[in-house]
C-alpha cells in the first residue's frame, strides 16, 4: 500500500505541475497513513533525489532513455507494471496533456477508476471521494472511487507546492519498456513564453483590441507581470493570435492565481475556461460587460489608455519592491 | 477505411447548471442539448472531409446513452456520416462507456477512432485512452491537425507549452480539438438524408463501472467586483499587490 506519483519531465527538467503533484500525493499518502514515492520514466538532468523535499521518501527510476517520448501504450504498460511491482493502491498523475492520456490508458489497463480533473484532497473518511471541476467549471462533482486500486489526475495550479527538507532514496525500477508504436517527427515549443496552462498570471485579450497590429500594449503588460498571454475564441478565429492561446469551454481552460481580461465581453463559454482562476481583473470600456459579475477588480475604461499606464505602474511597483 | 466517430451530447453552452435531488442529480428542466462541440466541430468535420477526398471511406458513429440522445445522432448524420450506432445506456462512468465503444469499435474493425478531446459536462478527457487500451491501439490525443497518407496517419498534437508532429500507422485512436477542421452547419439535403440512414440500438455488453457521482456542488459566489477609475491605475496595482497578494 502506497501512494504512487507519475514525475513528468520535458528537456531535463520535472514540470512544476509534477511538483504540485507530489506535494499533493504526499498529503493523500499522510491521510492514509502511507508512504509516498514518486515513478520517473525515463532521464532528467536534475537531481532527482531532491524531490523528496515535497515529501516522497523513495523514487522508482525507468531511466530508459526511449521513455523520454511519450507513446501512451508504452508508458501505461510501464506505469501499470510499476504499480503492480510497488503495491501501490493511489496513482496520481497531473491533468496536463500527458497525465490525461497515459491516465485513461492506466485505468483501463488496471480496470482502476480514475478520477480527471481533480482540485482538492481526496474526502477518505468514508470510502474515497475525489473533487473535480464539471460543467466547464461552473460546477464540481464528487466522484466516489470503488476499485482497490485508485488514479488521480490533479487539475494544473489547483494545489500548492509545499517544499520542505528531506531527500527521496532513488531506486531503478527494472521493468519490460514496450516499442514505441507513435514516432515523434517533430518538437515546437513556443519558446521564451510562459506555457498557458503552467502559468500564474495570464493576460488575455479579445476583440475589444481591434486587430492584431494593437497587442503590443499587451504584451508589454504580460512581459512585466511574467505572465502567459491568451485570448478570446473570435480572437483566434480571426488569427489575430495562435489559435493555442485561445480560452474558453472549446479552448484551453486555465486556472492561473491572477487573470486579466482586456477588450473581452465575458461570454459564458469564456468564462467557463477561466472561471476557476484565483483573482480576475477585468478592463472593460463598457460597465455592462458582463465579465464584470464573474470579477474581483475592474477597471471601466478604454484599454489603449489603461494598459501602458498600467504597465508602468507595475514597473514602478516592481522597482521599489 | 472505416472511421468510429464517437459522439455524446452534451446541455447547451448556455445552458444554467442547476442540480436537483439533493443535489445528486443534474438539472435537465429547460435543457438544450446539443452533441458535445469537440466531437461535431473536430472529430465528425474532419472525418467527413477524409470522405469526401476518398469516397470508399466509411463513417459509422457511435454514441452510449438513452433514447433522448437520439435528435443529436440524427443531427450528426445531417452533417455527413452513413450510419450510427446507439448503445443503450445511461451510465456516467467513463469505463463503462469506453468499454461499450470498445466492443463496437472491436466488432466493427475500424481503421480510425476518433473521439473529442473531453465532453463539455463531465470534462473527463478520459474516453479515448480507455477505449484506446481495451482495444490495444496507439493514442494520440488533444490533436490539432490530422492527416492521412495511405495507412500512416501524421498528427500535430498538443504539448504542455507547444505542439508535436507524430507519426504512426493506423489503426489508431485519437482525440481531436480546435485546429483539426473546422465547424460546418448541416444543410437541408443532409438533413433530409439523416432521416433515412440507419441508426441501429444495441443493448450494453457487462462492464463494471469504477465510479459513481455522490453529489454536486457549485462554485462559491465572488463577492462582488471592486472597481478602479480609470485614471488611478496604481490602486489597482497596490490592491493586486497588498489585498490579493497576487503580483
Ligand atoms: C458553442 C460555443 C462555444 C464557444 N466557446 C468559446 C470559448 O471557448 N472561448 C471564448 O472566448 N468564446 C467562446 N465562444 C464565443 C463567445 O460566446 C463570445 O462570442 C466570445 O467570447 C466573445 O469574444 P470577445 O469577448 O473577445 O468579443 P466581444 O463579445 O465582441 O467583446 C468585446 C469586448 O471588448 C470591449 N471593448 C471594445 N473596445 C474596447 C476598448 N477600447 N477598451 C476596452 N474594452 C473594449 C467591449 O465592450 C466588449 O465587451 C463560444 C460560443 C459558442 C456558441
Amino acid at each position: 500500500m502506497s501512494v504512487l506519483i507519475f514525475i513528468d519531465h520535458a528537456d531535463g527538467h520535472v514540470k512544476k505541475s509534477s511538483l504540485e503533484a507530489l506535494t499533493y500525493g504526499a498529503k493523500v499518502a499522510a491521510q492514509l497513513g502511507t508512504a509516498a514515492e514518486g515513478l520517473l520514466l525515463g532521464t532528467v538532468t536534475e537531481d532527482i533525489a531532491a524531490l523528496g523535499k515535497y515529501g516522497v521518501s523513495k523514487i522508482h527510476q525507468v531511466a530508459n532513455d526511449t521513455l523520454n517520448h511519450l507513446d501512451t501504450q508504452v508508458y501505461a504498460a510501464a506505469i501499470a507494471e510499476a504499480v503492480t511491482a510497488t503495491g501501490a493502491t493511489v496513482v496520481i498523475f497531473s491533468h496536463t496533456p500527458t497525465g490525461k492520456a497515459v491516465a485513461a490508458r492506466v485505468s483501463a489497463k488496471l480496470k482502476a477508476g480514475l478520477v480527471t480533473g481533480a482540485c482538492a484532497l481526496p474526502d477518505t473518511s468514508n470510502g474515497f471521494v475525489v473533487k473535480k471541476g464539471v460543467f466547464s467549471g461552473k460546477a464540481f462533482a464528487n466522484v466516489s472511487i470503488q476499485t482497490p486500486v485508485k488514479i488521480i489526475s490533479l487539475n494544473p495550479n489547483s494545489y500548492m507546492t509545499v517544499a520542505g527538507e528531506g531527500t527521496a532514496t532513488v531506486a531503478p525500477l527494472a521493468i519490460t519498456v514496450g516499442t514505441a508504436k507513435i514516432k515523434v517527427t517533430a518538437v515546437n515549443k513556443v519558446s521564451g513564453d510562459v506555457p498557458l496552462t503552467e502559468a500564474d498570471i495570464v493576460v488575455s485579450g479579445g476583440r475589444g483590441l481591434k486587430g492584431p497590429e494593437n497587442w503590443g500594449i499587451l504584451l508589454d503588460l504580460a512581459k512585466v507581470l511574467g505572465a502567459a498571454t491568451a485570448c478570446s475564441r473570435p480572437v483566434g478565429d480571426a488569427h489575430w493570435r495562435p489559435h493555442h492561446e485561445h480560452v474558453g469551454q472549446t479552448g484551453v481552460q486555465v486556472a492561473p492565481n491572477l487573470y486579466i481580461a482586456v477588450g473581452i465581453s465575458g461570454a459564458i463559454q469564456h468564462l467557463a475556461g477561466v472561471n476557476r482562476s484565483k483573482i480576475i481583473v477585468v478592463i472593460n470600456k463598457d460597465p455592462e460587460a458582463p465579465f464584470f459579475k464573474a470579477a474581483d477588480y475592474g477597471i471601466v475604461g478604454d484599454a489603449f489608455e489603461v494598459l501602458p499606464k498600467l504597465t508602468e505602474a507595475i514597473k514602478k511597483m516592481k522597482a521599489s519592491a | 477505411m472505416k472511421i468510429l466517430v464517437c459522439v455524446s451530447k452534451t446541455p447547451d453552452t448556455t445552458s444554467k447548471v442547476a442540480f436537483t435531488d439533493g443535489n445528486t442529480k443534474f438539472d435537465e428542466a429547460g435543457v438544450q442539448w446539443i452533441i458535445n462541440p469537440y466531437d461535431e466541430w473536430y472529430s465528425l468535420v474532419r472525418a467527413i472531409e477524409l470522405k469526401e477526398k476518398d469516397a470508399s471511406v466509411a463513417i459509422h458513429l457511435v454514441t452510449v446513452g438513452g433514447a433522448d440522445t437520439e435528435p443529436i445522432i440524427r443531427k450528426a448524420l445531417a452533417l455527413g456520416g452513413d450510419e450510427a450506432i446507439r448503445v443503450n445506456s445511461d451510465s456516467t462512468d467513463s469505463y463503462y462507456i469506453a468499454a461499450q465503444i470498445a466492443e463496437i469499435a472491436k466488432q466493427g474493425g475500424y481503421d480510425l477512432i476518433f473521439t473529442g478531446k473531453e465532453t463539455l459536462d463531465y470534462n473527463g478527457s478520459s474516453i479515448g485512452g480507455m477505449v484506446a487500451e481495451l482495444v490495444d491501439a496507439p493514442y494520440i490525443s488533444l490533436a490539432t491537425k490530422f492527416d492521412l497518407e495511405g495507412t500512416t496517419a501524421t498528427v500535430t498534437r498538443e504539448i504542455e507549452g507547444g505542439e508535436e508532429v507524430a507519426e504512426v500507422a493506423l489503426p489508431v485512436v485519437v482525440s481531436c480539438q480546435k485546429g483539426v477542421a473546422e465547424q460546418r452547419i448541416p444543410n437541408m439535403r443532409g438533413i433530409m438524408a439523416a432521416r433515412t440512414k440507419p441508426l441501429k440500438v444495441v443493448e450494453p455488453v457487462a462492464a463494471d463501472a469504477l465510479t459513481t457521482v455522490v453529489g454536486f456542488e457549485l462554485p462559491p459566489a465572488k463577492a462582488g467586483v471592486k472597481l478602479v477609475d480609470a485614471e488611478n491605475v496604481e490602486e489597482l496595482v497596490r490592491l493586486l499587490h497588498e489585498e490579493a497578494k497576487a503580483i
